[in-house]
């Protein structure tokens, strides 16, 4: 192991991290339900994940392998600087292949790789409260959701429709866990809400300046609000992945000049590599 | 407490605090989150009598000074209570609603799950955790269990509780959000029954 010098392994001290792991404890038992924590200042700003980060630091191991996302890419800054920190603080190693993974830490996506029994994914979250843009007094949110009282994110929900004929919600679409928490997935597209559903994968939610951790246990039941003539529905694309031709990920537009030229691109980087390796190889 | 020479009788700890509280962490919450499943305890710890290595390896891995400990009668003994007040540092309490966690060494006498904390409404986490010792976590009565963690439904036969147990485990769930969460250890191994668990009949 070549870990930096005079840190403790993972950077968290030891209290912090037994303080953390007690949260994630009863995360796991009340599925849904946010568990405040002692969220500690860690050295990168809030909201370049610093709630991921200290789930990261209380669960990981000197035999874990990390991947680390930010929406669905291995090599975009904050998905390098968080594996390069694990790697230096905690001498893990990483991948970016989703299947090697023990730990994978995500921004805003969930990989397209399906995840298997053992793994654990953890989300960082910016806001981890369904109801606060409803409701802004966490006293408030706190009792709606000791009454399971989910009424406001119906109506909000039912507005949409009457406004714009459809729910307007396509991230960090509101679930239903266990059918009992209402819960933000964080913001993830509603493309990947349905991989949430009874994944074999347990999945850990971290929000560092909220001071909040979630979980959602294996085979653990997570339906997407909606309604009987408004059914839950993920998007679609009329293109295929320009690189890899995939008709079933997530896609990404991308500009290509100054003149509207435009393409679609796998959001999961590893899964399009991957692929396009499976063509070349069968070439 | 009895006054008592700290050091004279006291036994190790974990041998590596950072890496294997890393270790027994990740066996609980494999356990926790994936109820009635028997897990390995991954270090070696002889603690004193009667606790099982797997009991006091949870509780130095989970306790410190911010979690009042609750001891049943059979673990009440100086060296027991020595041994968490030092390498844990956690007070130590005779009020089981103040617990946040409960070693339990005789399942068979322990007092119902209902005296110990089970949060609120508001703050269903502010609950008692119990780390209940049993002679065998396989050759109970069998229970088949239900709920998050469960592909299907899985069995698990923990032996050495109580005859209202069942009846207990059920007025907890009936609790939910609030209630208790359990872990059970024998030997070096350990299961959990966290309280969204439901037991069939």
């Amino acid at each position: 192991m070549n870990t930096s010098q005079g840190y403790n392994f993972a950077y968290l001290d030891e209290q912090t991290k037994r303080m953390i792991r007690r949260a994630i404890l009863k995360a796991v038992a009340i599925p849904g339900y946010q568990v405040p924590f002692g969220s500690r200042e860690m050295p990168l700003p809030y909201g370049w994940g610093t709630g991921g980060i200290q789930v990261t630091a209380g669960i990981i191991g000197p035999d874990d392998i990390l991947k680390v996302i930010d929406q669905g890419a291995d090599d975009t800054t904050n998905a390098v600087s968080i594996r390069r920190f694990f790697a230096r603080t905690a001498g893990i190693r990483t991948t970016s292949r989703t299947e090697e993974a023990t730990i994978i830490q995500t921004r805003h996506r969930i990989p397209e790789t399906p995840l298997s029994a053992g793994q654990t994914i953890v989300y960082q979250v910016p806001t981890p409260e369904p109801l606060r843009w409803l409701e802004p007094r966490e006293t408030e949110t706190r009792k709606m959701h000791a009454l399971a009282d989910y009424g406001i994110m119906h109506v909000k929900l039912y507005e949409d429709i009457a406004r714009f004929g459809r729910i307007s919600t396509t991230y960090d679409y509101p679930v239903l866990v266990d059918d009992r928490y209402l819960m933000r997935p964080s913001p993830i597209p509603k493309f990947d809400n349905p991989k949430m559903h009874r994944n074999p994968a347990l999945q850990l939610f971290g929000a560092g300046r909220e001071k909040r951790i979630y979980a959602v246990p294996p085979w653990t039941s997570v339906r997407s609000l909606d309604f009987e003539d408004h059914p839950f529905e993920v998007q679609k694309w009329s293109q295929a992945c320009a690189l890899c031709g995939s008709t079933e990920s997530f896609l990404d537009e991308v500009v290509t000049d100054d003149k509207g030229g435009r393409m679609f691109v796998c959001s999961d980087t590893d899964y399009c590599q991957r692929r396009r390796d499976a063509k070349e190889a069968a070439e | 407490m009895p006054q008592t020479n700290s050091s004279e009788g006291l036994l190790p700890g974990l041998s590596d605090p950072v890496l294997d509280q890393q270790s027994v962490f990740r066996a609980v919450l494999y356990a926790v989150s994936h109820p009635g499943s028997i897990v390995a305890l991954p270090v070696r710890l002889t603690p004193p009598a009667p606790l099982d290595p797997s009991t006091a390896a949870v509780a130095l891995t989970l306790a410190d000074y911010e979690t009042p400990l609750w001891l049943d009668a059979a673990a009440q003994s100086s060296r027991v209570s020595g041994y968490f007040r030092f390498h844990c540092g956690c007070p130590l309490t005779a009020r089981p609603e103040e617990a946040a966690f409960a070693v339990v060494a005789d399942a068979s006498a322990m007092p119902p799950l209902g005296l110990f904390h089970t949060g609120s409404d508001e703050y269903p986490d502010r609950s008692t955790t119990l780390i209940i010792q049993l002679p065998s976590l396989d050759n109970g009565e069998a229970w088949t269990l239900r709920g998050p963690g469960i592909e299907k439904s899985t069995v698990f036969a923990p032996a050495g509780l109580p005859g209202d147990f069942r009846t207990w485990i059920a007025d907890n769930r009936v609790l939910f959000p609030r209630g208790v969460d359990l872990i059970f250890t024998c030997g070096a191994s350990l299961a959990a029954l966290p309280r969204s668990t439901r037991l069939e009949d």
